[in-house]
């Protein structure tokens, strides 16, 4: 705030004015303006996501049940989060989704944007939309869905026995071991499209004179990639990334409709903790602090994840 | 000082403002203070002038909803003065949006509350809804219903005490958990009907024998197991105890042989392979609709599944409640949602009178008539035949002459979460009866110490 103020202010204005007498700042009315013009988004933007951000920052302060008189209890909610271990495990199994969410489809997205691209396949068109669908698909239906591939009788465990690996079935989402590799894996196949589909629009740019440089310089189809598409593709990486870390850290409606956190507490995320708080327990106080806990963290994830891009 | 400055300094004064002036919960204190009905109750409405009443319910599948609407157009009809503004949600919905309702600056009139602790509790707690004792007495309601059912609506003044003080709520049905049977099923396996738990244990090893799934099971979501427990628990231990567990009132433990025995049964079922494959990766409405399709011989469920079974098995199906060794059914069940007057209500009477008719004699026909479980007059009402008839007649037996136990995720806020992890790892041999026990005992004695 201080050093805008500066540059804006007297610092700035002031010598400008003094050097062009004659020539007045160019003004387009009062000062008012600029404000009016960003006043109805700014508005917007303020009413469902300024306010409602404060006020949840607030109630962290609070221990409230929604309905009652609320108590002022300071930062005993945070201490209560580092403490409980049922939310250290949610807070643990929302980074094993960023695995699934972010890193799996980046490695995917890589492979497939880099073969359609390079490859002059017929139809990419009817390619690319099929990769992105899951991306259109309510996330809900996507996780009813799937709790139907993943069922005991469902078509995952029926292909399995078909094939001979029928040892290998098993109720994916009644199985404290693979439950939540087996959510997550829903959560790669909707991100693959959208990071692939970013990842085909950066190389897209890369000017085939480079591969031809590096393949006269001997390099096969694997250097290249490292050598030239992949260092190309840095900013859409770094987008990708926000957005499916975002995505993975905030999943709520997938772990809501198919497991309920379930087998136990092995799937349990931080979102569902927020819901379960808030709406079934009644600890609007303790719900609030995580949702705030979970968004300063989705923050320092994101700030790493852009430093890391934008470094020279 | 510049402009920048001062609108920096007017925002942050104006947040410190907001933070400052009203901490959550405190801007609708004084509305919700109540002109409870001090014994000047009456049960004349019908010049009550004109009147809207907004009612909220979750009666929204086809025969519930049907009831509902035949009532209030009753209701209305007998008091034209009267006009009824119904908002009906599904129960999910209802529970998360009642809490806010409430608070509302213009609420709902006569609501449907859960039971728990952690809804009807905590309403109760911040006097949100108004004692119904001096109605009750007014219309004769203490003896239209059973104490046993009246008590899942009764609070103490504080909401410490569950089960025993003031009547917050009536209910319109009623609710039984017990054993779903396939006739044929039975017939091919040469096994007679079982009348109790001993004998219902030697049809489920005749069953697996034979190589028939002996009970269907769909645990994907947590709850459905408290359903299969509690009827189990009921077999081995003593009623008093369980309705103590279960409405979270000091004095009973989880701890004891009884509770560990029935938790072994449990297990031992899932150990025997009782149960169908991936129990807990199965879902609900797939496992009855698989014993609808014949595969499995017993599913232990709650009566809101008679409809369904009946409509896909016809005359195949039926419905039963194990015996105790004492001779006597006990198990799970209770009432549907009872329908409670808010305290912000400018028309308690009117409320009153509502909630009257439709828990009259007259209504508990109507909802026979609908197939759903009236809670009074149950073995009267009872159709002649079908898995219904068979379910009238349970409940009634248990309501009448057994023990209605009540639903374990009553206990305390967290226990129906709690219950259902622990019957998930019971289920899934990752607990042992004994680890399952203290896991329960630990939230029980944790909220009853804290709950004073």
């Amino acid at each position: 705030m201080a050093d805008v103020t500066t540059v804006t202010g007297r610092g700035a204005s002031r010598p400008v004015r003094r050097a062009v007498p004659r020539r007045p700042a160019r003004r387009d009315g009062p000062a008012w303006v600029p404000y009016a013009f960003i006043a109805p988004a700014l508005l917007l933007y303020g009413a469902f996501l300024l306010y409602p951000l404060v006020r949840a920052a607030q109630f962290s302060l609070f221990d409230w049940n929604g309905i009652g008189a609320a108590e002022f209890v300071g930062l005993a909610n945070y201490v209560d989060i580092v403490h409980d271990e049922r939310l250290r495990e949610a807070f643990w199994h929302a980074l094993v989704l960023v695995f699934f969410y972010a890193i799996l489809p980046l490695c995917i997205g890589l492979v497939l944007a880099a073969l359609l691209t390079r490859a002059k396949v017929r139809g990419l068109g009817f390619f690319r939309t099929v990769i992105f669908l899951p991306q259109v698909i309510a996330m809900v239906v996507v996780a009813v869905t799937w709790r139907q591939i993943y069922a005991p009788d469902g078509p995952l465990n029926g292909l399995l026995r078909a094939v001979g690996l029928g040892s290998l079935a098993r109720p994916w989402l009644g199985d404290y071991t693979f439950t939540l590799p087996a959510v997550g894996l829903i959560g790669t196949w909707v991100s693959t499209g959208l990071v692939t589909v970013l990842l085909m629009a950066g190389m897209s740019r890369v000017s085939p004179d480079l591969y031809e440089a590096a393949r006269l310089d001997g390099a096969g189809p694997v250097q290249e990639f490292f050598a030239i598409t992949l260092p190309a593709v840095r900013g859409e990486i770094t987008v990708a990334l926000t957005l499916t870390i975002v995505a993975a850290l905030k999943t709520f409606d997938l772990v809501y409709v198919t497991t309920s956190g379930g087998p136990g507490t092995s799937t349990t995320v931080p979102s569902y903790e927020v819901y379960r708080r808030a709406f079934e327990l009644g600890e609007v106080g303790s719900a609030a602090a995580i949702g705030v806990t979970l968004t300063i963290l989705v923050f320092i994830i994101n700030a790493g994840v852009n430093w890391f891009g934008e470094r020279k | 000082m510049n402009r920048s400055k001062l609108s920096a300094g007017l925002a942050g004064t104006a947040l410190l403002v907001t933070l400052a002036a009203c901490a959550p919960g405190s801007g609708t204190e004084e509305e919700t203070t109540a002109d409870a009905p001090s014994g000047e109750v009456s049960t004349d409405i019908s010049d009550a002038g004109d009147v809207t009443l907004t009612v909220w319910d979750q009666e929204v599948r086809g025969g519930q909803d049907e009831q509902m609407s035949q009532l209030n157009d009753a209701f209305m009809e007998q008091y034209p003065n009267v006009t009824i503004d119904r908002n009906s949600q599904s129960f999910d919905d209802l529970a998360t949006t009642l809490r806010l309702a409430l608070t509302d600056e213009d609420p709902p009139d006569v609501v449907q509350s859960n039971n728990g602790r952690n809804t009807m509790g905590q309403f109760v707690a911040d006097s949100q809804l108004v004692p119904l004792d001096d109605y009750a007495d007014a219309y004769g309601w203490f003896d239209r219903f059973s104490p046993n059912t009246l008590q899942y609506s009764t609070y103490s003044e504080d909401a410490k005490t569950f089960g025993d003080g003031n009547l917050y709520g009536l209910p319109q049905v009623g609710e039984v958990v017990g054993v779903f049977y396939s006739k044929s099923k039975l017939d091919d396996l040469g096994v007679e009907l079982p009348t109790d738990w001993t004998t219902f244990d030697d049809a489920l090893a005749t069953a697996k024998e034979a190589g028939e799934v002996p009970i269907q099971l769909g645990n994907i979501d947590q709850w459905p197991a408290i359903h299969v427990f509690g009827p189990v628990q009921g077999g081995s231990v003593d009623a008093e105890q369980i309705v103590d567990l279960g409405l979270g009132n000091s004095g009973a433990s989880w701890t004891t042989p009884e509770n560990v025995e029935a938790a072994t049964t449990l297990q031992g079922w899932a150990d025997a392979g009782y149960f169908n494959d991936g129990v807990n990766g199965t879902d609900y409405d797939a496992a009855w609709q698989n014993f609808a399709d014949g595969e499995g011989v017993f599913l232990i469920g709650g009566s809101w599944l008679a409809a369904d079974l009946g409509d896909a098995m016809q005359d195949d199906v039926g419905f039963f409640v194990p015996d105790t060794a004492d001779g006597v059914p006990a198990t799970t069940g209770g009432t549907g949602l009872p329908f409670a007057i808010t305290s912000a209500s400018e028309n308690p009477d009117v409320a009153a009178a509502y909630i009257d008719f439709i828990t009259s004699d007259d209504a508990m026909q109507v909802l026979a008539d609908t197939d759903n479980l009236p809670v009074n007059d149950t073995a009267e009402l009872a159709p002649d035949e079908g898995v219904l008839g068979d379910v009238f007649a349970s409940f009634a037996r248990v309501t009448d002459e057994g023990n209605l136990l009540p639903y374990l995720d009553y206990a305390t806020p967290t226990f129906s979460d709690t219950l259902g992890q622990a019957l998930q790892d019971l289920l899934d041999g990752r607990a042992t009866p004994e680890e399952f026990t203290e896991t329960l005992e630990t939230d029980y004695s944790e909220f009853v110490s804290s709950n004073g």
